[in-house]
């Protein structure tokens, strides 16, 4: 369950964003959709407590994060939030395993590797388990970033464009990646996109206005 | 994975960064290392060989001279002195025992020293093969030279004059190698040790059979020094005579009457060393110096390293930071790379002094003699580790800091 109230942003002196007030039942998906500029960014980065709300409210599994210190919000992040960025940044000094296994590390849980094991055979990576980061395709680079965000079966999925950079057949392929993963995983998915392709894939949708 | 998996692996990742900074700390350490163990090696030599020496009475000439050749036995003799004047200073009531010397040959490079059994009992040595010698021309070797060269017991040599093998040589009188000593760490392991009476023949001053039967009707008393012949002996010379004090006074007095004597002077062991070691300190603190900068240098380098691959790695923090990694975490992992990189980089610069100084006597003669060996391990090498585990924190704090700060919304929003 996601629910974001009265929630707005101050860059400086002169730039303000104010966000819709909306929220998201829990294994149910929801698309940010808006231009450039808009403040999706921004938007994704405050639920995930990546930025420190000013104004506002979001609660995430019941938990308003305004009430959370830094490495309280840090913990929480960990265990209960998974990402996937544009960019699909893997680090390259590790083997594919050891990229995963960084997500329960760093979010001090247990380092199953059972469960690496099952996440990477249910994206089709079972046998590059031990390979180099550098040796992967771009598809395959995607699909690693996809299966770190879930390792931990966090209760929400950000995508910040995950498909704004890929062709249609692309696009396709991973937002429904997206999809059956959140839901084998039993998690909200909230993207965030300037992309219109989307639209027709995602029945609730949130629009983001600012100039 | 841990915090260590990860640090191992962002060095693994930059081979030749990681072995330029390992390679150039260890160079810093090795050369500090080195300067430590042969000086603490050297100085523990000095006071064991000059250890119940308190003076060394010989021919005027520079007293550290003196010194270093009649207990160390690097240099070459100021002189002698006659045999009736180094008695009446051992006399003397400030003296409570007094060792004659007498140098000025040699064999393969190895000085023989003639002088009596009182000497090698400074030094407890105690033959491993063979006996002590009982007549003229009898000689014990020293343990690193019975291994240099070899000889057996029973065995003939002609000794040459001076320090090297190229000296006259005195054909016409052999030595016996009689005995072989047991290893004694101290100088006398470099020595081929015989009697007084010995260097005397082989310089034509003494034949044999002339002892105590053959003194003059005017005298029946044995030398103090050299009992086979006749105390006041004038004609019979010396190199010096090691003096051992009866009391404190001695050493405010007898330098002074020594050395108002024309023909004698006194140097003392403990005074010319300290000055000797004054005199090489300047070298040594400039070979310091060198390793400080060597180490400064390393750890900028370090620094620098650090600080260039944080940037390269702003998006792998951010990375990390999303899923769940807290600041201090992100600030100890770049600390652990740094001391991680000094520890090894130490850990490989104390290999390689121990190494080097372990194996330079394989190469070069005058190291074996030096007596300096890489296989003692001092605490003073734990100081050095401690000290660069601390500058590798050092360097890395503010790279550290830097990562630390680092806002991952900007960056994961900057791409």
């Amino acid at each position: 369950m996601v629910v974001v109230s009265s929630l707005r942003y101050q860059y400086g002196s002169d730039k303000a964003l104010s966000f819709p007030d909306f929220s998201v039942e829990k294994g149910k998906t929801c698309l940010l959709l808006g231009n450039s500029g808009s403040g999706k960014t921004t938007l994704l980065h405050l639920m995930g407590g990546l930025l420190k709300i000013q104004q506002g409210k979001v609660e995430i599994s019941d938990q308003d994060l305004s009430q959370l210190t830094e490495p309280q919000a840090d913990r929480f992040r960990g265990k209960y939030m998974g990402f996937i960025f544009q960019r699909n940044h893997l680090i390259l000094a590790l083997s594919v395993k050891k990229n995963l296994l960084m997500a329960p590390f760093l979010a001090n849980m247990k380092q199953d590797e059972i469960r690496v094991d099952e996440v990477l055979w249910e994206l089709g990576l079972w046998k590059k388990k031990h390979s180099r980061v550098s040796d992967l395709s771009q598809g395959q680079v995607q699909r690693v970033a996809i299966a770190r965000a879930v390792l931990n079966k966090p209760a929400v999925l950000f995508a910040d464009e995950p498909t704004s950079a890929l062709d249609d057949y692309n696009c396709d392929r991973v937002i429904h990646l997206l999809l059956s993963v959140s839901e084998q995983n039993q998690c909200t998915l909230v993207v965030a996109t300037h992309d219109q392709r989307l639209k027709s894939i995602f029945p609730r949708q949130v629009q983001i206005q600012n100039q | 994975m841990s915090l260590w998996v990860l640090v191992w692996n962002y060095l693994r990742s930059r081979p030749l960064n990681t072995a330029l900074n390992i390679f150039l700390l260890g160079l810093g350490v090795a050369v500090a290392t080195i300067l430590l163990i042969s000086n603490r090696q050297l100085q523990e030599k000095i006071t064991s060989n000059s250890r119940g020496i308190d003076l060394v009475v010989g021919a005027k000439g520079s007293p550290l001279q003196l010194i270093l050749c009649n207990i160390f036995h690097v240099d070459f003799p100021t002189g002698n002195i006659r045999l009736n004047e180094a008695e009446r200073i051992s006399k003397n009531r400030l003296v409570r025992e007094s060792i004659p010397m007498a140098l000025g040959d040699s064999y393969m490079g190895y000085r023989i020293v003639g002088t009596t059994r009182a000497y090698s009992a400074l030094y407890d040595a105690n033959p491993a093969e063979g006996a002590w010698w009982n007549k003229p021309m009898e000689v014990a070797l020293g343990s690193a030279v019975s291994q240099t060269l070899r000889l057996p017991l029973g065995a003939h040599f002609t000794s040459s004059h001076g320090l090297t093998p190229k000296g006259h040589t005195h054909e016409e009188q052999q030595f016996v190698v009689k005995g072989i000593l047991a290893e004694t760490n101290s100088v006398l392991d470099n020595l081929i040790l015989t009697s007084i009476e010995s260097i005397w023949q082989v310089h034509d001053l003494y034949h044999p059979g002339e002892g105590l039967q053959g003194i003059r009707a005017d005298s029946t008393i044995a030398s103090p020094l050299v009992p086979s012949v006749a105390a006041g002996d004038s004609t019979k010379e010396i190199t010096s005579l090691l003096i051992r004090y009866r009391s404190a006074m001695g050493a405010v007095q007898l330098p002074r009457w020594v050395n108002s004597q024309s023909s004698l002077q006194a140097a003392s062991p403990a005074f010319e060393t300290a000055r000797l070691f004054s005199i090489l300190g300047v070298g040594v603190d400039i070979i310091r110096g060198f390793a400080t900068v060597l180490i400064f240098i390393s750890g900028l380098s370090i620094f620098i390293a650090l600080y260039n691959s944080l940037k390269e790695r702003k998006y792998d923090l951010a990375i990390m930071r999303s899923m769940g990694a807290s600041k201090s975490k992100i600030f100890f992992s770049v600390l652990l790379e740094g001391s991680a990189l000094t520890f090894f980089g130490t850990l490989f610069g104390l290999a390689l002094a121990h190494i080097a100084l372990f194996s330079l006597p394989y190469f070069l003669d005058e190291a074996q003699k030096s007596g300096i060996t890489g296989l003692i391990f001092y605490p003073e090498e734990g100081i050095i580790l401690a000290g660069s585990l601390l500058l590798g924190i050092l360097c890395a704090t503010l790279p550290a800091l830097q990562a630390y700060r680092t806002d991952i919304s900007k960056v994961l929003a900057g791409n």
